[in-house]
């Protein structure tokens, strides 16, 4: 039985709809971006304590939603899950989309963007940072190629070997990102190898939450459909990496816990940290977690496409709790220059650092989102990058 | 970048003169050594030396903070009255024993290590390390990505935030990119002391000592060798060329 694709097309006002919001995100995104260039990031929220802010958060949740995302496409080709063969391509479309989207938040947020070309012509090799350019533009390269054996009849015969290296990819990529943080000796949040793991899981969780609501969205858009079995397995997945993310994240902390040189940080998040500690319980592990754990293993509703709609909806709701309380809330415990005595000067030394996210930030990050969704619709309107379903049900 | 390669040609052509001295001493006496390891025009850097600092942290009082006062002079730093943007290449820190009660005041600055998280994580270079020890941020290739804020354990580095006008042509600085304390690498070049050194020693109490550490000649190494001192965050084995005594 020969699988057949084709482009995407619909006529529906949510499709146009959806259009016209993504077109607004990114000139809304651009717009912010080039605010806070002129001005200065003085007109953010981000600070001298709080230098990696929202746009970090968003960036960062698209980055490790675009290494998740192509985890479908690897089902396919590493693990020959046949089942999930059809979607492969979008898979892998998802994956690009969601790391430009990312980059570019990333990109727009420095201080200087406009200096890129240094950014790609003078390298430390010593900073992961490189590494990191490297391992991003390397991604987009492997998975166009993957794409390349997928579309291309004569070269269907690489496409495992292709498959096999974009998943290896996305490991080493994901190990990139984690080390980020896991790099950082000097804070008492980070400097940990365990970011490595928890990034890499949280990934899974992420790329799966967004591809079940990208196919649902397509689907419905090109009045097509999306097995329910595909779907159903997804969420069960998802449950899985929920709860492999619950485990890492409770050896992350009860770790930290015994070490008496990091109760300070620990009691911050778990305990006296306001925004981020109702962040971490009630956004990380409640609604991230434990709800969407609950409504996949001990109810039915996980085996209902709405159900499949919500428990996506909740993982990115808690995995944008996760990244916001990593990496604003491990900054704003202040740096522990002198255990033992209390500090206090004119920069804050001391005290929990203060951040409000502003309105640019917030901006920028969504306009990272809607340039991600926005080219995935565009290319699959040129592109045939659609299961179609008809022409299968139609010839078996 | 011009200045690291400048000194590495600088010290692979001192080698070559003292090399050269060396063996003609026999003869000559001391005087080609002299003449090799004297500083040139052009010559900026030079691994023999390590600059660094040794605060005395029982000289240095708690309302006196006549060395920020001179940094923020020397480099223009006067910010836009905004405390949470605004750079600080030094501060005062005040410290109080949570056993003892005992409180202390020093400075903080960049501690120009000897492995600086700063340098290891920047993406361009464009955090480095000169061969004197100082460490430095090039404007021209600073994206402007923080890492290093993040990476710095002793929150010595501000990103500027906005537009600064009316700098100082031996200081540039520019908004986008980060910055930290140059050690006044400007006269230290001129054989100079940093300005908070001065500004200590002329308006303060007389709390820092400047000079090369790798010197046994100069106070500084002598100091350090016959009292205690104590790099802050030794535990992170960073080699900081900035040293506390009596903390």
């Amino acid at each position: 039985m020969t699988q057949h694709f084709k482009i995407l097309k619909s006529n529906q006002p949510g499709y146009w709809l959806s259009l016209l919001l993504f077109t607004l995100l990114i000139v809304a995104g651009y717009g912010a971006a080039h605010y806070m260039e002129t001005q200065g990031h003085w007109v953010s929220g981000m600070n001298n304590q709080i230098v990696w802010g929202l746009p970090h958060v968003f960036a960062i949740f698209l980055i490790l939603a675009a290494s998740g995302a192509i985890n479908v496409a690897s089902l396919s080709s590493v693990f020959s899950k046949q089942g999930y063969k059809p979607w492969a391509r979008m898979s892998a479309l998802l994956a690009i989309c969601l790391l430009i989207g990312g980059l570019l938040v990333l990109v727009l947020d420095l201080g200087r963007p406009e200096r890129l070309i240094v950014a790609m012509t003078y390298y430390n090799f010593k900073s992961i940072f490189a590494w990191n350019i490297f391992l991003y533009t390397g991604f987009i390269f492997v998975v166009v190629l993957y794409l390349w054996t997928m579309f291309e009849h004569s070269m269907n015969k690489y496409t495992q070997n292709a498959g096999l290296l974009a998943f290896v990819w996305r490991f080493v990529l994901t190990s990139g990102t984690g080390s980020i943080f896991g790099f950082l000796v000097a804070r008492q949040f980070f400097d940990a190898a365990m970011m490595v793991p928890i990034f890499i899981v949280l990934s899974l969780v992420l790329g799966t939450s967004v591809f079940i609501l990208v196919s649902l969205t397509v689907t419905r858009w090109d009045q097509t459909t999306i097995s329910e079995e595909t779907i159903f397995s997804l969420v069960r997945l998802l449950g899985i990496f929920i709860a492999a993310e619950l485990f890492l994240v409770a050896v992350f902390h009860l770790t930290n816990l015994y070490a008496t040189e990091h109760h300070g940080v620990e009691r911050f998040i778990l305990m006296d940290g306001g925004r981020y500690t109702r962040l971490f319980w009630l956004g990380q592990i409640v609604v991230g977690g434990m709800i969407p754990l609950g409504l996949i293993f001990l109810t039915r509703y996980g085996n209902k496409t709405v159900g499949a709609v919500v428990v996506s909806m909740l993982a990115l709701a808690g995995s944008f709790s996760q990244l916001y309380v990593t990496i604003i809330g491990g900054q704003a415990y202040p740096l522990v220059l002198f255990p033992g005595k209390d500090v206090s000067s004119s920069f804050f030394d001391g005290v929990v650092a203060h951040y409000s996210p502003s309105m640019p930030e917030l901006l920028l990050g969504l306009g990272g989102f809607g340039l991600s969704l926005m080219l995935l619709v565009i290319v699959m309107r040129v592109l045939p990058f659609l299961p179609d379903i008809r022409a299968v049900q139609i010839k078996s | 970048m011009q200045v690291t390669i400048k000194s590495k040609v600088n010290s692979k052509r001192r080698k070559l003169l003292a090399g050269a001295a060396a063996a003609a001493g026999l003869s000559s006496g001391f005087q080609l050594i002299e003449l090799a390891l004297a500083k040139s025009d052009d010559e900026v850097a030079s691994s023999l030396k390590r600059w660094g600092l040794l605060i005395d942290t029982e000289k240095c009082a708690s309302d006196c903070d006549a060395c920020v006062s001179g940094c923020n002079s020397e480099h223009n730093l006067d910010g836009f009255d905004r405390p949470e943007t605004d750079a600080q290449w030094i501060r005062k820190i005040e410290l109080t024993d949570q056993q003892t009660g005992h409180v202390s005041s020093l400075p903080m600055l960049c501690q120009h290590c000897e492995n600086p998280p700063c340098v290891d994580v920047c993406p361009t270079g464009a955090s480095f390390k000169r061969d004197d020890g100082i460490v430095l941020v090039d404007k021209h290739i600073c994206i402007g990505c923080r890492y290093c804020v993040m990476a710095c354990p002793y929150k010595a580095r501000s990103f500027i935030h906005e537009s600064l006008h009316d700098q100082k042509s031996y200081s540039p600085r520019g908004k986008g990119t980060v910055e930290s304390c140059t050690l006044c690498v400007h006269r230290i070049d001129k054989d100079q002391a940093p300005a908070c050194v001065e500004a200590c020693n002329t308006q303060g109490n007389g709390a820092m000592l400047f000079g090369d550490l790798k010197d046994e000649g100069s106070d500084i190494a002598k100091k350090i060798k016959a009292s205690s001192s104590r790099q802050v965050r030794a535990d992170l084995g960073l080699n900081t060329g900035v040293r506390y005594q009596n903390l």
